[in-house]
């Protein structure tokens, strides 16, 4: 009985679902022939190991980024095309103000203020990190949170609150053009070179298997803030009327249209806490890699994107988890196909994840 | 409904095109006299206007098609575009020959076969893109397209495309340091089959006596100007022919509401592939046109921007319109693309600024310490290119504030091989005055 | 109208619906769920060749996703639905227009920025112009557009008919509510359906227009057109119908003439029950 409703419902779900299953068929032949590789030492575990650390650190960035996305794409119905962007101007705003608070007097004010544009001062010279200017990154981080804040609502309340009755594809448009204005003017002020934020950071060797995975100050910072922001958000949508209210708008579309939700208090709640994390997101990311360009922001966007669609749109939990699958994803896809292809397979498994379950993996279940 | 009789009054289209052309060039030639350009200068000009008042046209038609049409939100444009330009590199492209110039050689084959290859391969990416996402809400092909044209740059960039072997020959792509066009130049290529290019040197010949010094690059660009209108012509008539006929019928149905037009018995999906492919065809065609005569590619050229630029146009236009979808494509060329460097130029010509500042910071501290806006003024004028993205992102702002639906307002094509009204009327008026007679 | 009187009648199709089989549309234990709740439970019923049969049932009976489950706009989780003697379960929407079972929608979905004219001329079946390229080859076109004018034609006279041909050129998106579904049905009418299935075609439309709605049906179902109809008012389902279907919780309570089941007390109940 047990054993015959086992094999039933198995084929259903294949019927049902033909593309899980061949989902479910690749995932295993990449994993055997992960195991494959190292058992015959093509693979070394150490070195698998490093990927598997930095996809984490970069799925916590996606994921931290992610969580505003998701919020505004469930509540306010549109992908906003200039999330992207908000992210580097967390980064700039937050590394402008470490610079200043770093190099003061060492180095010229206008220089420090315009994060060191085309070569005038350098992160490394100042000795900016985790460890060797506390203060200054704490400020930056503070201040990268806080200036989105503020970019966020401004935008909302000058370019998306006018036309918010509008369909989601005219905002998606509309963000576009936002995309493209915040991103140029950053050009325009803090030049288009990449430069250099921090010191080379002290770092430890943990000895794994057959080798060394390093973990360095910067990533346990990144874990550290990452991991307390996203508890936090946790908190504030379990233990707080507000975070009631965003759960019961983005678990049931047909009631919030009832009881005419969203309100502007919930959204303007939106866009702060979106944009504070997202702002953070911007400033650790540049903490983390130790470069900074006006692009950053932008490139990250599709695989934030891809985080989102694959959590399941709305869905906080999703956005986390979906961030952690995609940045292990575009690290560790390096073990099966060249590197120059570790982005487009991140932007591969979105697609097929939109193509499988277009509802996203924490669908029904969003914020709960 | 009146409107729409006079639109079809001949010339209706062509005349309103007609007339913003001959504004745009109007004040470009006043332009260039107030720069002081030489007539070599006034010509260099109206050839790359009109160069660049061709390759949009031709994208926002192809665009139009996709959104304006059937409603198929597609923001990978760049993406078919580099695939058209790239592939017909690879089949026209001179065999590889050791110790040449290029490191990589094509198939050798004419530039129209590479033309014909490129649109193929920018159509069959196309139903690559639409088989599985044609399903998907509006928001979610519009991030699969922009996702897959960056696949396809990162593919281009890669360094395992850079060279390859295909039917035996040493061909490739050649990653991120380009790929050079080492073919005939396409004019000559024209010319030569038409069995015109001995004539065609004696018309540069006798420009000669115009431009006494090196008329060629000139009259090369005019040329190749005036074939890009023929070709903005030839998509024109292309789409309005698919548009005024059942096919456009249907896939206007479905931009409407595709459950209706599926509930009458249309094949959607089917239409909406066909759309599809049609309109990556003619991007990829474009891509080839934009980009042939460059003397190289660059993957990164092909950054979502250009994607952007075309939405834009687009939306100048009036989507759905494609009297609109060409009047916008030129509109963006001449102010919004190519107007703010010659915006620069001219300034430049009033006030010479040879020493802009390097940077925002150099520019922004006379302004502090001795309230000096001059080099301010200088690097503005000087970041010409980034600032006119800001103006572009605000004007799209703009446009979704206020007129979402651009410059040609509320007009509808109607979507039928034949005049809809004007036949009916006829023919009671006809009934009517044989009733009369017999009375 | 006089038109249509004078010429004996209306040939809105190729020939008309056929007329070989007693029942040209039947469901056979039709189920559809939705996460945990069963909207469709073992639905069977059929609907008679010439007939108008109304299918009712209190809100949230079922009765637009058995509507869906029949024009393929959802899959049935378990059941079939055969029409004209072949199996049409799980047929895309468009290939079951095709064989001649034609929905309308419970709102109008008229296409608000087409005229009254694109709307009817894109009904209509086996149109070349749909091909792309016989649209735009020169030469070939020619047919397209000769083909174009007779559709034209047919349009005029089925708007003639429906008395709404004084709106061909507006925008479908202007008209009321109740020419909306004139349009919606004279529009189903030009792909050539044997059997229409109109959902809730009276909602929003004022007495006197769905007293002509009702009439142009009647008119229709002579001329051998079969109809299904979702319908709330129950009087106006009594008075025009020939079989009645009664759904409730997603299940058939019971089906027969409309005095069978106004003297049947389970309907009255479920009736009744629904509205306590």
């Amino acid at each position: 009985m047990g054993i015959a409703e086992t094999y039933t419902r198995g084929r259903q779900a294949a019927v049902a679902r033909p593309g899980s299953i061949i989902l479910g068929l690749v995932v295993a032949v990449l994993l055997f022939d992960l195991g494959v590789g190292l058992a015959t030492g093509d693979n070394s575990f150490s070195g698998v190991g490093s990927l598997m650390w930095d996809g984490l650190m970069r799925g916590l960035v996606i994921g931290l980024a992610g969580i505003g996305l998701s919020m505004t794409y469930s509540i306010l119905n549109f992908a906003n095309f200039a999330h992207g962007d908000y992210i580097t101007a967390g980064a700039f705003s937050g590394w402008a103000t470490t610079y200043v608070v770093a190099g003061l007097g060492r180095a010229d004010i206008g220089a420090l203020f315009l994060v060191g544009a085309s070569g005038s001062v350098f992160g490394g010279t100042l000795g900016i990190g985790v460890t060797g200017t506390p203060l200054a990154v704490v400020a930056g981080a503070l201040v990268a949170g806080g200036f989105t804040v503020a970019l966020a609502v401004v935008i909302d309340r000058t370019v998306f609150k006018p036309i918010r009755d509008e369909s989601g594809i005219t905002l998606l448009i509309t963000s576009i053009g936002v995309a493209f204005a915040l991103r140029y003017i950053m050009q325009f002020v803090f030049s288009s070179s990449v430069r250099g934020t921090t010191a080379q950071p002290p770092s430890v060797s943990l000895y794994f298997v057959d080798g060394v995975v390093r973990i360095n100050a910067h990533d346990i910072a990144l874990v550290v803030v990452a991991g307390g922001l996203m508890l936090g958000v946790h908190l504030l949508l379990q233990l707080t009327t507000l975070g009631k209210a965003m759960r019961a708008m983005a678990d049931n579309e047909d009631l919030a249209q009832i009881t005419g939700i969203p309100t502007e208090r919930v959204v303007r709640a939106v866009w702060i806490i979106g944009g504070g994390l997202t702002g953070v997101a911007g400033y650790m990311f540049v903490l983390w890699k130790g470069t900074l360009g006006f692009n950053d922001g932008w490139l990250l966007l599709l695989l934030i994107f891809a985080a989102v669609i694959l959590g399941g749109i709305g869905s906080v939990y999703g956005a986390i988890v979906g961030g952690l699958a995609i940045g292990l994803t575009a690290s560790m896809s390096v073990i099966w196909i060249p590197s120059a292809f570790s982005r487009a397979a991140a932007f591969f498994v979105m697609i097929v994840i939109l193509l499988v379950k277009p509802e996203g993996i924490f669908s029904g279940r969003s914020t709960a | 409904m009146r409107d729409d009789v006079v639109a079809r009054i001949p010339g209706g289209d062509t005349g309103a095109i007609v007339a913003v052309l001959l504004v745009i060039y109007a004040a470009y030639v006043l332009a260039g006299v107030g720069l002081g350009f030489s007539l070599r200068g006034q010509l260099n000009t109206v050839a790359t206007l009109t160069f660049f008042i061709g390759v949009f046209a031709m994208l926002s038609l192809a665009l139009n098609l996709h959104w304006g049409y059937t409603g198929l939100f597609n923001i990978g444009i760049v993406g078919f575009m580099a695939v058209g330009i790239y592939v017909m590199a690879l089949v026209s492209k001179p065999l590889y020959e050791a110790g040449g110039a290029s490191q990589v050689g094509g198939l050798g084959l004419p530039i129209v076969v590479g033309m014909l290859a490129g649109m193929a391969a920018a159509a069959l990416l196309g139903l690559v893109v639409a088989l599985p996402a044609l399903r998907l809400r509006a928001d979610y092909l519009a991030i699969v397209t922009i996702a897959m044209s960056e696949i396809v740059r990162f593919s281009f960039l890669s360094g395992d495309f850079q060279q390859f072997q295909l039917f035996g020959e040493r061909v490739g792509f050649g990653g991120g340091s380009g790929l050079i066009l080492d073919y005939t130049d396409p004019i000559e290529a024209f010319f030569s089959v038409v069995g015109l290019w001995d004539a065609y040197l004696g018309v540069v010949d006798a420009f000669g006596v115009l431009i006494p010094t090196n008329p060629k690059p000139i009259v090369d660009g005019l040329v190749y100007g005036a074939l890009l209108l023929g070709f903005v012509a030839a998509y024109f008539w292309l789409l309005k022919r698919t548009g005024e006929s059942p096919f456009g019928r249907v896939l206007k149905a479905i931009r409407e509401d595709e459950d209706v037009a599926n509930s009458l018995g249309k094949n959607t999906n089917r239409f909406k592939i066909k759309a599809f492919m049609l309109g990556c065809a003619l991007m990829g065609l474009a891509g080839v046109l934009w980009f042939m005569r460059s003397g190289a590619v660059t993957p990164n050229t092909f950054r979502p921007r250009i994607t952007f630029f075309i939405w834009i146009a687009l939306i100048i236009g009036g989507a759905g319109s494609n009297t609109g979808s060409v009047l916008g494509g030129a509109v963006f060329a001449a102010l919004l693309y190519q107007g703010p460097r010659t915006l620069k130029n001219l300034i430049d010509a009033v006030l010479p600024s040879t020493n802009a500042p390097s940077g925002f910071g150099p520019a922004v501290a006379p302004l502090f310490s001795t309230l000096d806006p001059a080099p301010l003024l200088f690097y503005t004028l000087d970041s010409v290119r980034q600032l006119q993205l800001v103006f572009m992102g605000l004007v799209l702002i703009w446009l979704m504030h206020n007129r979402p639906e651009g410059m040609l307002g509320h007009r509808k094509e109607t979507a039928a091989g034949i005049p809809l009204t004007a036949q009916r009327a006829q023919k009671r008026q006809a009934a009517d005055g044989g009733g009369g007679d017999d009375e | 109208m006089s038109d249509a009187a004078e010429s004996g009648g209306l040939t809105l199709g190729s020939g008309g619906p056929g007329i070989d089989e007693e029942y040209p549309l039947q469901a056979e234990g039709l189920r559809k769920a939705f996460g945990g709740i069963t909207a469709v439970e073992d639905a069977s019923f059929r609907v008679e060749r010439g007939s108008v049969t109304g299918l009712i049932g209190p809100n949230g009976a079922g009765k637009s996703t058995t509507f869906n489950l029949i024009t393929g706009m959802l899959d049935p989780d378990a059941g079939t639905v055969t029409f004209d003697g072949e199996d049409i379960t799980g047929l895309e929407p468009h290939a079951i227009a095709n064989r001649g079972l034609v929905r309308t929608f419970q709102i109008a979905r008229e296409l608000q920025d087409m005229t009254v004219l694109e709307n009817m001329m894109l009904a209509p079946k086996g149109q070349r112009g749909e091909s792309l390229w016989r649209s735009v080859t020169p030469g070939v076109r020619r047919e397209v557009i000769d083909q174009e004018s007779e559709l034209l034609e047919r349009v005029w006279e089925v708007l003639e008919f429906f008395d709404i041909d004084h709106l061909a050129e507006e925008y479908a998106g202007n008209l009321s509510g109740g020419q909306r579904k004139l349009l919606e049905l004279s529009r189903a009418l030009l792909t050539d359906p044997d059997v229409l299935l109109l959902d809730e075609p009276f909602a929003g439309v004022n007495p006197s227009l769905e007293k002509r709605l009702l009439e142009h049906i009647h008119e229709l179902r002579e001329q051998g057109y079969t109809f299904l109809l979702v319908e709330h008012d129950m009087d106006l389902i009594m008075e025009n119908c020939g079989r009645v279907i009664v759904l409730h919780q997603g299940q058939i309570l019971t089906e027969g003439a409309p005095a069978e089941i106004q003297a049947n007390e389970e309907v009255i109940e479920a009736y009744l029950g629904g509205n306590v």
